[in-house]
């Protein structure tokens, strides 16, 4: 150690840790883009996280270690408990929630960093000065716009909230913000001004989230995990940590992708999603006909003579906790020799693949479910379709009728189906507030109850006829 | 020091890492890498511990502590939300494909 100072050894350490936890940052990622590697991505991943925050304390000092403690403990433990205790149909919200954090986060790493330069009376260079101020402006939207999505998905806010000129007012808001912060960066760094800039950024973000309808609330989640990566990026040059700027850039950047992919799969654009009032525009052309009720008996028939069963899940499954009843219904199939397959619409259940790790926690083996390109040809050859909780993913209409706001949004052909059966506790709409075609086709029949004690009859008259026609 | 240039190479390598490493994810992990990549920017974390370790008033030392509670937050629910869900993957054939496109 001849010529190094303690101070230059941990250093170091913490510069070599932060390469270490990029470095695993990124093969994390990467494998937790695999099914058969996700696993160890994500554990590796938190190698990274841990080697990364140990290493810090070698360069804190000891000046505010009691503060540093206390805040890890008062973020660590409450969100720990809540994350290992949520149920997984909460899990959008929930990723919104901790996601509305880390934008929390980075924006007060901002205004610690204008409040010091501000006190201190020197000007930074104008580079470091402006991606703060950025960061912290983004970082803001994405906590507020992060809790508004949260509190819509977890049905405290169960309102879109629209009114006559709101995107002149939010454009106003967001240039107001964006004004302010640049104010800071060239006019100087006036206390006031610095709280001014914070509550028109939050109050941007609340805006913006407000008027878009639930069932894009996983575009949004995922546009603003992307805006966290880029706040946290952006913070890292003011604070000159490779860690920040590397796992935030690479989480910007592969959030947008996964925005994008999202976006694909609802065939809304990205800024439809955000500037058009979804659900709120066109009433679509009335529908013909009316919906027919068949009697769980009459279906456990109609299973038992079909050769190719699709079950077509979506969230309201989920709600019902009615997975688990499912899978023994579809095991009972299985074992009478009958093909059975589940249908996943992209964006099933609230986020895209939600509906994929409910199924995973019911036991369903991921090789049975197959994606919305690959089962659309099959439906024609297919028995009997059961349609449990899902709505506006099996709506017909999105393809034949241009008036209805969903029209030209990807959806499950279940209605060319030889035989569809809809459980459905009632004759309301769904998530989007749209008539659905497919409960008045001439092929379709209603079963009216909840989802659990729907699927539970379903397996006891299956059963029955089973047992009852010598099977 | 990383400045001017540097960090321009810095971001676009990083961005373009971003993109290429979750370019061919299938449909059926897109809510457990949306979670696992809020738990990566958890990062945050460690920035607001250094500005916290170097915070000299007291209203510095109380937006410094809330930085460092979230970003906490962040890191730590993000990690057991993402490992809950992904425990959860399971083939019935060893070592199988998956359902989507992948």
């Amino acid at each position: 150690m001849d010529g190094l100072t303690l101070e230059q050894v941990l250093h170091f350490a913490a510069k070599a840790s932060y390469f270490i936890a990029a470095l695993l940052f990124i093969l994390g990622i990467k494998r937790m883009a695999s099914p058969v590697t996700a696993r160890r991505g994500i554990v590796q991943a938190g190698i990274g996280m841990l080697v990364a925050t140990a290493a810090t304390f070698a360069l804190t000092g000891t000046d505010n270690l009691g503060w540093i403690i206390a805040g890890l403990a008062i973020g660590v433990i409450p969100a720990w408990m809540s994350g290992k205790r949520v149920a997984m149909t909460d899990m959008p919200q929930m990723v919104a929630l901790y996601n509305g954090m880390g934008g929390g986060s980075a924006a007060a790493i901002g205004a610690v960093e204008l409040l010091r330069f501000s006190s201190a009376g020197v000007s930074p260079p104008v580079a470091h000065l402006a991606l703060g101020t950025l960061g912290a402006l983004i970082g803001s939207i994405s906590m507020s716009g992060s809790v508004i999505a949260w509190a819509k998905l977890d049905g405290r806010l169960d309102r879109r909230f629209t009114f006559a000129g709101q995107q002149a007012v939010n454009t106003l808001c967001f240039l107001a913000a964006l004004g302010t912060g640049i104010a800071l960066v060239f006019y100087g760094l006036d206390v006031r001004l610095i709280a001014v800039f914070f509550g028109l950024a939050l109050l941007f973000g609340v805006l913006m989230t407000l008027p878009i309808g639930g069932a894009d609330m996983p575009v949004v989640i995922s546009l603003y995990n992307a805006l966290t990566g880029l706040a946290v990026a952006f913070e890292g040059f003011v604070l000159q940590n490779e860690a920040l700027i590397i796992a935030g850039t690479v989480v910007g950047a592969a959030g947008t992708l996964l925005t994008q992919l999202m976006a694909k799969a609802m065939n809304r654009p990205i800024s439809n999603v955000l500037f058009s009032n979804f659900g709120g525009g066109g009433e679509g052309e009335a529908i013909e006909g009316s919906q027919k009720p068949i009697d769980a008996a009459d279906v456990a028939s109609l299973l038992y003579i079909a050769d190719k069963v699709v079950i077509v899940p979506g969230y309201g499954m989920a709600v019902a906790q009615a997975q688990h009843k499912i899978w023994e219904l579809s095991r009972l199939l299985i074992d009478a020799d009958k093909d059975v397959k589940f249908a996943i619409h992209p964006v099933a259940g609230r986020m895209p693949g939600h509906m994929n790790v409910l199924l995973a926690e019911a036991g369903v083996p991921y090789d049975l479910i197959a994606d919305m390109d690959d089962i659309n040809p099959e439906f024609p050859t297919c028995d009997v379709a059961i349609v449990i909780g899902a709505n506006d993913v099996v709506n017909p209409a999105a393809r034949t009728d241009k008036s209805s706001p969903i029209y030209g949004m990807p959806v499950l052909d279940v209605v060319n189906a030889r035989q569809v059966v809809v459980v459905k506790r009632g004759r309301g709409t769904g998530f989007a507030g749209i008539e659905n075609a497919l409960f008045y086709a001439d092929n379709t029949r209603m079963l009216f109850a909840d989802g659990q004690a729907a699927a539970a009859s379903l397996v006891s008259e299956f059963k029955a006829i089973e047992g009852g026609g010598g099977h | 020091m990383i400045d001017g240039f540097l960090a321009l190479y810095i971001f676009t390598l990083a961005a373009f890492t971003g993109k290429e490493i979750i370019a061919r994810v299938p449909v059926i992990l897109h809510t457990p890498l949306m979670s696992g990549s809020n738990f990566v920017h958890g990062i945050v974390l460690v920035g607001a511990m250094l500005v916290l370790a170097h915070a000299q008033t007291t209203p510095e030392r109380i937006i410094g502590l809330i930085a460092v509670a979230l970003g906490a937050g962040n890191a730590a629910g993000g990690y057991v939300v993402t490992e809950r869900m992904l425990e959860m993957f399971k083939s019935s054939k060893p070592a199988g494909k998956a359902g989507g496109k992948g």
